[in-house]
């Protein structure tokens, strides 16, 4: 489903990506981990399409085409979606508002007629459900004066209304607590499928106790430095980051 | 960011969507100003001549003024000379129904959207339409006189209505206020009048379409509305222009008149021609419109969205006289290409707890540059008095400008003024959180905006919110580039 090949970019003057390369097949969850500033944020936006990044080598083939050459919202209408680290709000724009529009334009890209609303409200109950969220968060404005929990159970309701083919978690973890991480995982969880691809930025291992990855990628100075299975990630916890280091001297 | 440059390049050549001209044979004047001319409006009118007095004394005194040079707005010298000052459309002396206007007109307003007879059966909107400078058609009259409400043209209520004309012309918005002001005295053609009496809920809502047609004329309606006491009224004022290359010079005076638990609630889409991309053409509005809450307990509101115009200079204000009135301005103003704004209000406190509410939402796009200019005044009788103001600017692109200038007198120590104001971007963070749910650039930074307008948008009638939200967007095409 995605393929990056030696894949470089820079911010400004910086390189940060400096020759990824890696696959994901339909049906796989793969975990990204790494120290801070290893470039793991970097390439979960580079996917998405933000401008601030320049591609300068490599390429990108999702499901055959060249992603890099897409639009960001022609990426999203192909079914790339993107949980973001930290959710942006816009104020006095419904958050209902917000999804019924982005699953329109979605649907006008594809020439599908627009959602119902009555089964719109149907599936965003039935989501809403799932994800234990209160039925006032649709009427507030989008993201403004959600607490950290808030924004990111807002990101996977998102997410499970756009169903998307490959779906990009960053640092989905971050100021959760364990409850609300074992609600955000469920639903991550809810969407494997053998059709679907899950690429999960992490620092931490924890939220791979319950997202658990059939892939591991560490991700040291821009470059894959190691890739395992979910033993991989066991050892981080246990060791951290430290064989990085090792590796480097040698 | 090519393909967005692109777009921002096609739009901003997109042509004035109302900018057609229609052909009807006009009844105008020479341009320039004299005496002469004010008597020849006058007599042309027929009008009384308590009113051409009026007049004249408004022009002698308009001789002694200097325009205005306070305002942030930058514009080429205007040549009073060089304006015409009367353009009325041909047409039969008299009219007995919609048969009889000029096809021309009524197909002008088709174009518009506005079709009178179908207004008349599906809308319940009585219309009175402005058409340069005479009314030539009135719907719903006669429903509404039912009530006793008076509405129509301002010149056939001269005549019809003189006692009540007479009493209350010039009696919010005096002769002497100012430069255009005292111009529109001069020589006002036509507008408006209404007024509703004693207990009555206006059955319909008010509106009236004002449309610049001949070519350098300028613009001078008057519009008149008193509300007697524990009567309500609302009136939707909506404007469009057609394009043209040469400035248009538009001065009109509103006057509003709220007695005891009396309520007027006043709104406004403008939609003037803004010039074009290069900031050639346009209209200059200069529009004076104040409301006297009279009586105890009276409420007036003006809410606004203006989006057209080369220049806006408008600040709708209320003077709060009677105990417990309420004064409230809810604005949204657009500055796109090179359109330029200076606009608010002035809420003078001089009953006791009164109360008003200012919030104006200010929005600038390209080269275009905003002003919020307020005054809030508490006298010293105005004991309890409140003012909330919030003042919002929304920058798109980085070659506009969001000013503001906010003025409070306080001479009472028991009122209470709270005045709070934000800038803030379009973000880049905003538009690609959008676009990354699959939403274009265009339709995400118009959710923005529409979100940003959304307390103003809460104070419009509904058929106005929408085309509110329309001409927003039709105004900040490719404005994201």
């Amino acid at each position: 489903m995605l393929e990056i090949k030696n894949l470089h970019a820079r911010s400004d003057d910086t390189e940060i990506l400096r020759g990824i390369n890696l696959q994901v097949s339909a049906g796989e969850v793969h975990a990204i981990m790494g120290p801070n500033g290893s470039g793991k944020s970097t390439l979960a936006h580079v996917l998405a399409g933000r401008e601030d990044y320049e591609v300068t080598q490599g390429e990108v083939l999702y499901e055959g085409k060249d992603l890099l050459e897409m639009e960001v919202e022609e990426r999203a209408a192909n079914g790339l979606f993107m949980a973001y680290q930290y959710p942006v709000e816009i104020p006095g724009v419904s958050n209902k508002y917000f999804l019924k529009a982005a699953m329109n334009s979605i649907r006008k890209y594809h020439k599908q007629p627009l959602i119902d609303t009555m089964d719109f409200l149907e599936l965003l109950k039935e989501k809403m459900k799932l994800l234990g969220m209160e039925k006032n968060m649709m009427e507030r404005s989008v993201n403004e004066g959600f607490s950290g929990g808030e924004k990111k159970r807002n990101e996977i309701l998102q997410m499970a209304m756009l169903q998307p083919k490959l779906a990009v978690l960053d640092e989905t973890d971050s100021g959760l607590d364990i409850d609300a991480l074992r609600i955000v995982a469920d639903g991550v969880n809810t969407l494997r499928s053998p059709e679907r691809a899950i690429i999960v930025v992490t620092h931490y291992q924890r939220l791979l106790d319950y997202i658990v990855p059939d892939k591991v990628h560490v991700l040291a100075e821009g470059q894959i430095a190691r890739s395992g299975d979910k033993s991989l990630a066991m050892e981080l916890e246990k060791d951290g980051y430290a064989f990085l280091e090792t590796a480097a001297a040698h | 960011m090519s393909t967005d440059n692109a777009l921002l390049k096609e739009v901003s050549q997109q042509e004035y969507k109302h900018g057609f001209v229609t052909d009807i044979e006009a009844d105008a004047i020479a341009p320039g100003l004299s005496e002469d001319v004010v008597r020849l409006i006058s007599s042309k009118k027929d009008e009384p001549q308590w009113l051409l007095d009026w007049r004249l004394k408004a022009y002698r005194h308009w001789l002694t003024l200097e325009e205005p040079e306070w305002h942030n707005v930058h514009y080429p010298p205007i040549n009073y000379q060089d304006t015409i000052y009367y353009s009325a459309p041909k047409q039969q002396p008299k009219l007995n129904s919609l048969d009889e206007v000029d096809p021309k007109l009524l197909e002008t307003y088709e174009k518009l959207g506005i079709p009178l007879e179908e207004q008349k059966v599906l809308s319940g909107v009585a219309v009175d339409a402005v058409f340069d400078s005479v009314s030539v058609a009135t719907t719903y009259k006669e429903t509404l006189e039912k009530e006793g409400v008076i509405f129509g043209p301002f010149s056939e209520a001269v005549h019809r209505f003189p006692e009540l004309v007479k009493k209350y012309l010039g009696s919010v918005v005096p002769y002497t206020d100012n430069f255009f002001a005292t111009l529109n005295s001069a020589v006002f053609s036509d507008g408006s009048f209404c007024y509703i009496p004693k207990g009555v809920r206006c059955p319909l809502e008010l509106s009236t379409y004002f449309r610049i047609n001949a070519q350098n004329t300028g613009q001078f309606e008057r519009t008149l509305i008193i509300a007697e006491e524990g009567s309500y009224v609302s009136y939707l004022e909506g404007c469009t222009a057609p394009k043209r290359d040469e400035n248009q010079l538009h001065a009109a005076v509103v006057e509003l008149v709220a007695m005891k638990d009396a309520q007027i609630k006043y709104s406004t889409v403008q939609n003037w021609y803004p010039g074009d991309a290069d900031g050639k053409g346009g209209i200059f509005n200069f529009v004076t419109k104040r409301g006297a809450c009279r009586g105890d307990n009276s409420k007036i509101s003006w809410t606004q969205v203006e989006t057209g115009s080369a220049i806006t200079w408008k600040y709708p204000s209320v003077i709060l006289q009677g105990d417990h009135s309420v004064g409230e301005f809810y604005s949204v103003a657009v500055t796109a290409n090179h359109q330029q704004a200076d606009t608010g209000t002035k809420m003078i406190h001089i009953g006791k707890n009164t109360k008003s509410t200012i919030i104006s939402k200010g929005i600038s796009a390209g080269q275009g540059q905003n002003n919020y200019r307020g005054l809030v005044k508490i006298q010293k009788g105005a004991t309890n008095a409140r003012n909330f103001s919030q003042c919002d600017s929304l920058l798109i692109g980085d070659r506009c400008g969001a000013h503001t200038f906010p003025y409070i007198e306080v001479r009472n120590t028991t009122s209470k003024v709270e005045h709070e104001a934000s800038t803030s971007k379009v973000g880049e963070d905003q538009i690609y959180y959008c676009r990354q749910r699959g939403l274009p650039t265009e339709d995400a930074v118009n959710m923005i905006v529409n979100g940003f307008c959304k307390e103003v948008y809460a104070e419009l009638p509904m058929e106005f919110a929408v085309e509110a939200r329309k001409l927003l967007s039709v105004s900040l095409e490719g404005s994201v580039g």
